[in-house]
């Protein structure tokens, strides 16, 4: 079976971050804001299973596991927020919600 | 029971408590009962106490109650100690000061702060008594300090007139002058001796310290600023006459008849360190001197009847500093206690003629009071005579024999004696004049004010008014004290001394008499002369002391506090501060509130890191 090089999965590893990052920090809708978080969670992911299947260990699944737990996890809290956010202050704006200034 | 001499401040101490406790929510007559009648307890305990140790025939008596502190080798503890001086002291201060707790609860019957006064009042004869009965000089100091604070709480009283507060901080920085110079000399006993249980003390210093030695001068010279400072003697005598702010039974109890009279007793007690230096009890007598003097030409210009008697307490302690700078320490005690007795009777007399004509001080506003105010004239004329020295009255038979001391005194005794007689006369021109100018003569205001007396300050002016006369016929059992040499001269003094020294004080009562009775001389004539003007002046200002301190010590102090106001020293504390401060407002920029630049920060720091770790 050719395997897919081990740069390769990187790669799309660390595009897929870098677009979840600029997700994180462009959006102004909160909603997209969390799916962007969602993305770089599931970059690092697959940076593990590459790592994982180049060096022949199940540590990376497993890790993958974790996130994958994490993220649902995390989804569910801050998809909680976002109903309570928008209860409150009707709006999803992230800019809106900048009162903790110092 | 003589085991239960620790009563004698318990009582007050426990008045004191309850009166505190309750905040002042008492109704007047519990206050009453429990402020006079915890004295009275003591006074009650204290003359069983003194018929006991008399009977007994001991000299003295020591109990240890407990130990309060222990610290090496040094473990002062709560013991009391019972001699013949400690007794007089005690039944002075007990028997006086029910007496004048009575009058008090007439005299404050109007006062909003009825309870807070017989609190302080309280626990101003726990500390005394506290002092006069001590065993150790620490115990001796923690009454020392306590009349200290209840004499400052009582001067300023009255809080509301910012005048009376002025005059407690006075009376308390002043004595405290004192104070600080004798808790040096405690340091300086302790370290040396390496006791203060007194009895101890004086025996080792007795048998450590050959006369004259330079530790005997300087730990007496310490004590005796610590007793000039309460007792009111040059150079620290300027807060008494103020401290007549206070109500006037408390200038009868503490600025008269008791705490004024705590440094008497201190020298008293540790005469025998005086004696081992002869230079400063030689200087304790010419204090004494010149203090009297002095006060004594201040009472005669006068014109606020408590001032008057105030200079006249300074004048007649100085007697007693007289006494006890020529040996003559009974005769000291022996006047001390009859001081306390016709003092306390002018004090609260002043006090009746002040409550019945509606605050009225300046004796030039009353005259001819003598039959609106009888008991208060009784009081006053009595108390005059025994203070001017008249034959047979109390004060006749103390002054005499410190003035007897002093003559039997080698060297400067005649001079000391001299001065003294002198003083004698101005006694009894500035006690006649007060009496003249207030009770004869034409009632220039006030015509129609009844006298202020109930049966609570009536009972105590007429049993203040036997002690006066008949006081000087007690025998004060001191001997054992005093005479540890066993050795005493018979009096032998020409009959001439005596009738001086009965005639003058007459004299100064019949020049006060020409002046301000018949009119004979009149007192416009003597001022008209610019001279005499100044020398007025000057006396009235208590020559000039107040005005010299206020330049020596009140103002360049001021000065330095008005440089100093915004706090050179604490600058660099403050800089610390305003450094912090700014630094904070520069970081506190940085935090927006908005998600992404937190997330960029987050984003660049991990970055850098990375970096750093790959470079490095």
């Amino acid at each position: 079976m050719a395997s897919i090089p081990v740069e390769h999965g990187l790669i799309l590893a660390a595009l897929l971050f870098a677009l979840g990052l600029i997700g994180v920090l462009t959006r102004r809708n909160i909603v997209f804001v969390l799916m962007s978080l969602e993305v770089m969670l599931n970059a690092s992911g697959l940076a593990f299973i590459v790592a994982a299947s180049r060096w022949g260990h199940a540590e990376g699944q497993v890790m993958f596991l974790m996130i994958l737990t994490l993220a649902a996890a995390e989804v569910a809290v801050g998809l909680g927020l976002i109903i309570q956010m928008y209860r409150r202050f009707h709006t999803v704006d992230i800019n809106v919600l900048s009162q903790m200034k110092g | 029971m003589l085991d239960l001499i620790w009563l004698l401040p318990t009582f007050p101490l426990l008045g004191f408590l309850s009166l505190v406790l309750t905040s002042g929510n008492l109704p007047k007559k519990a206050v009453a009962v429990i402020g006079a009648g915890s004295i009275g307890m003591s006074f009650l305990v204290a003359a069983i106490i003194a018929a006991q140790f008399i009977a007994s025939g001991d000299d003295y008596f020591v109990i240890e109650v407990w130990t309060w502190m222990s610290v090496g080798e040094f473990s002062p503890g709560f013991a009391f100690y019972l001699d013949g001086l400690s007794l007089v002291m005690m039944l002075i201060i007990s028997g006086v000061g029910f007496l004048i707790h009575l009058y008090s609860t007439g005299f404050m019957l109007d006062d909003p702060s009825y309870s807070r006064f017989f609190s302080y009042m309280n626990l101003f004869v726990a500390s005394m008594l506290m002092l006069v009965l001590a065993d150790n000089l620490v115990l001796l100091y923690l009454g020392w300090e306590g009349v200290g604070l209840c004499s400052y709480l009582l001067i300023g009283f009255w809080y509301e007139n910012p005048a009376n507060g002025y005059a407690a901080r006075k009376a308390f920085i002043t004595t405290r002058v004192g104070d600080t110079s004798m808790a040096i000399g405690l340091f300086l006993l302790f370290t040396q001796l390496g006791t203060l249980n007194i009895q101890d003390m004086l025996h080792a210093a007795e048998t450590q310290w050959p006369v004259g030695s330079g530790l005997a001068v300087a730990a007496s010279l310490l004590l005796l600023g610590g007793a000039v400072g309460k007792s009111a003697q040059l150079p620290l005598q300027t807060w008494l006459p103020d401290a007549m702010a206070g109500p006037t039974p408390i200038s009868a109890l503490i600025h008269a008849a008791t705490m004024v009279t705590a440094g008497v007793y201190l020298i008293a007690r540790t005469h025998i360190l005086f004696e081992l230096a002869p230079n400063v009890q030689l200087l304790v007598a010419w204090i004494g001197l010149i203090t009297l003097l002095m006060a004594g030409f201040t009472a005669m210009t006068q014109h606020d009847i408590k001032r008057i008697l105030a200079y006249s307490t300074v004048s007649q302690i100085g007697y007693m500093f007289l006494g006890l700078g020529v040996g003559a320490y009974s005769a000291s005690v022996f006047h001390l206690m009859t001081h306390a007795f016709f003092k306390a009777l002018l004090f609260l007399g002043a006090g009746t003629v002040i409550l019945s004509l509606h605050h009225e001080h300046d004796i030039f506003k009353m005259g001819g009071k003598r039959k609106q105010l009888p008991i208060a004239f009784a009081s006053f004329l009595i108390g005059s005579l025994a203070l001017a020295a008249f034959p047979f009255t109390s004060g006749y038979f103390s002054k005499d024999e410190i003035l007897i001391g002093a003559l039997e005194m080698d060297g400067p005794g005649i001079w000391l004696w001299a001065g003294g007689v002198l003083g004698a006369f101005f006694t009894g021109i500035y006690s006649f004049r007060l009496v003249f100018v207030v009770f004869f003569g034409e009632s220039k205001a006030h015509h129609d004010e009844k006298e202020v007396a109930g049966f609570s300050m009536a009972t105590p002016l007429i049993i203040l008014m036997v002690l006066a006369l008949f006081g000087g016929l007690i025998s004060i059992p001191v001997d054992s004290v005093f005479n540890h040499g066993g050795e005493h001269e018979e009096h032998h003094i020409s009959a001439l001394m005596h009738g001086i020294m009965i005639v003058v004080p007459l004299l100064g009562i019949g020049v006060s008499y020409l002046f301000y009775m018949s009119k004979t001389f009149s007192i416009e004539n003597l001022m008209s002369s610019s001279l005499a003007k100044s020398l007025h002046k000057f006396w009235f200002s208590g020559w000039g002391m107040d005005a010299l301190y206020q330049f020596l010590f009140v103002n360049p102090f001021l000065f330095l506090a008005r440089i100093n106001k915004n706090d050179l020293i604490d600058s660099f504390y403050s800089g610390i501060v305003a450094l912090t401060r700014t630094a904070n407002g520069l970081v506190a920029r940085a935090q927006t509130g908005q998600l992404r630049w937190y997330v960029m920060t987050v984003i660049g720091g991990v970055v850098l890191i990375v970096c750093l770790g790959v470079l490095l």
